[in-house]
């Protein structure tokens, strides 16, 4: 603080008290909602008080779901998300890691070309190769099944850059010293730099999961059979049914339970999270 | 291309680390992204028995159709809207903490958690608050006179999808706002402050143009985000609707190729959006990397 000045101060925490209220109220009126009975909806406008169903709607929605509406119960949405996001976080973490493993330690004929190829990656999101992609994965008969969830995601430039730059910053003493010791490469990168590497895998590994969990149009489009639905592609569907039958609160209640766990992950792992992002992006 | 002094002489080895990353890079991306160009100069006929080699007549129809240009200019709105929003909010947000010593980290965590939410989700939650049957803002507005309907309304659609994409982008731009604005040395700030300029003055001078490469960075993000990561918020919330007026690039490529079954079409749109994404990556490396330094 260069200078006291009160009035600036209040003015300060003012802007953020508004700022924190713009962002939870939407999300409070969600939590509202899921805690209300079904009559709630049928008059006027959306109560601002908590009601008496909450664990009941939770329940209903976890063990049952809406399966007249083609619906699975939440759990077993829920699994799927954690399937995926843990499936597709590993995956990414572990091809990255051996690819730039092989570019930095490595001299190889095409060495360039393989880089450029993973960097090409970063102009190809899913968004822009929609049909292509899904005539692939149909004719490897992967539609409906986890492989073909979770394969067609895990390929990463970011993860694939982030550990190349930290690579160069290894020292190379480490692994001449390694190599006089008898070490061979896959010795060293077993035991000397996996090792150095835990926080930057720890961070990646955070972002990766939220990435893998909020994912919806890839998976909207591999699955058709409720088994494989996941949390966040399952509740469009809710929402559908929601406009026509007044069914906000069990709607509601699994939305919130499909923010749950990646909200979480940002909120306790603060510290990592932010590192991931900051690096991840450079 | 930088290695290390010494390297490892392997010579199969090399390969096989790096081939499960080619092969999904090649099977996934680069063979459809070739199928998607290759189509886009076909045509294929009703039946789909024959494709013949069309040129450019997939593109000459694309840039001639309405509804195309319509998507192209409510992409443009919807991005600039959403960026200029999100980036003007959270650097108000990021200031405001960067003032602060202790309490700074709590308002933190309130503020960033948005970027967990998946964006179907956000269009969801804004899709219930703006809902005309019984959504609270509607029944405000309704108050000032306004009578809100974004399921007849192009213009209420619009404001809809802007609102929750800026809302969940904010704690992303706040971030690395946050970041960029401790890099600022504070000896600068103070010796303006004893030549006498205020807080705001300090701040125009100073701090604004030292932060013009986050600025920057986050512009380029802002626009890549608004074009290609709200696919799942015009989903949840308008389907593209009323009338197309929130058919963006990314949701028209998906209604016309998925929904619409018009190959042809979808493939050459895919093109475009492919130059789209290499255009921005491009000025991302080329600007970013070298950032503007003082």
């Amino acid at each position: 603080m260069v200078e006291n000045r009160p009035f600036l101060t209040l003015l300060t925490h003012l802007v953020l008290i508004i700022g924190v209220v713009v962002i939870v109220f939407p999300v409070y009126l969600a939590f509202i909602a899921s805690t209300r009975g079904g009559g709630d909806f049928m008059s006027g406008v959306v109560p601002l008080m908590p009601g008496p169903h909450m664990i009941e709607n939770y329940s209903r929605m976890l063990t049952a779901g809406l399966s007249t509406y083609g619906a699975p119960p939440v759990w077993q949405m829920l699994s799927n998300s954690l399937i995926m996001a843990l499936a597709v976080s590993i995956g990414k973490i572990a091809i990255s890691i051996t690819s730039a493993y092989a570019i930095v330690y490595f001299k190889f004929p095409f060495r360039f070309l393989a880089f450029w190829l993973i960097f090409i990656t970063l102009m190809l999101p899913v968004e822009v190769r929609i049909i292509p992609t899904f005539a692939v994965v149909a004719n490897l008969g992967m539609l409906n099944s986890y492989p073909g969830l979770i394969i067609p995601l895990i390929a990463s430039a970011t993860a694939t850059f982030l550990f190349r730059q930290f690579f160069l910053t290894v020292p190379d003493e480490l692994m001449e010293a390694a190599r006089v010791d008898g070490a061979g490469p896959m010795k060293f990168f077993r035991d000397i730099l996996l090792p150095l590497s835990r926080t930057n895998i720890a961070a990646l590994f955070v972002i990766l999961f939220i990435y893998g969990w909020v994912q919806y149009l890839w998976p909207l489009l591999v699955t058709t059979d409720t088994r494989y639905y996941t949390i966040v592609m399952g509740i469009k569907r809710l929402a559908q049914v929601a406009d026509a039958d007044p069914l906000w609160n069990l709607v509601m209640a699994a939305v919130m339970l499909a923010m749950l766990p990646p909200v979480l992950v940002v909120i306790f792992m603060q510290r990592l999270f932010v590192k991931g992002l900051v690096e991840t992006e450079k | 291309m930088q290695t290390k002094r010494t390297i490892f002489p392997n010579k199969g080895l090399p390969y096989l680390l790096l081939a499960p990353q080619l092969v999904i890079t090649f099977v996934f991306f680069l063979w459809p992204a070739g199928q998607a160009v290759k189509s886009s100069f076909e045509r294929e006929d009703p039946f789909g028995f024959r494709t013949t080699f069309v040129w450019f007549e997939n593109y000459q129809r694309l840039f001639r159709e309405p509804s195309y240009i319509n998507s192209l200019w409510t992409s443009l709105v919807f991005s600039v809207a959403v960026t200029a929003i999100s980036m003007g909010v959270s650097l108000l947000l990021a200031v405001a903490v960067n003032r602060l010593l202790r309490s700074g980290r709590i308002y933190t965590t309130l503020l960033v958690w948005p970027y967990a939410v998946a964006p179907v989700v956000a269009g969801i939650l804004w899709w219930f608050m703006f809902n005309p049957t019984i959504g609270i803002l509607p029944y405000v507005l309704d108050a000032l006179g306004i009578n809100w309907n974004h399921r007849v309304n192009a213009n209420h659609a619009m404001i809809l999808i802007v609102l929750a994409a800026s809302w969940k982008q904010i704690s992303y731009n706040f971030l690395f706002f946050v970041a960029g604005l401790q890099s600022v040395p504070q000896s600068l700030t103070e010796a303006a402050a004893i030549d006498g300029a205020g807080p705001f003055k300090r701040f125009w001078t100073i701090v604004f143009p030292l932060l013009s490469p986050t600025t920057f960075f986050l512009l380029i993000v802002n626009i890549n985000y608004a074009m290609f990561d709200t696919f799942g918020i015009i989903d949840a919330s308008t389907s593209g609707g009323p009338a197309g007026a929130t058919n963006t690039l990314v949701y028209k490529v998906y209604a016309d190729g998925f929904l619409g079954l018009n190959i042809g079409s979808s493939s050459a749109q895919s093109v475009v959006l492919m130059a789209i994404v290499i255009a921005l990556t491009a000025i991302q490396f080329r600007y970013v990397e070298r950032r503007v330094q003082y």
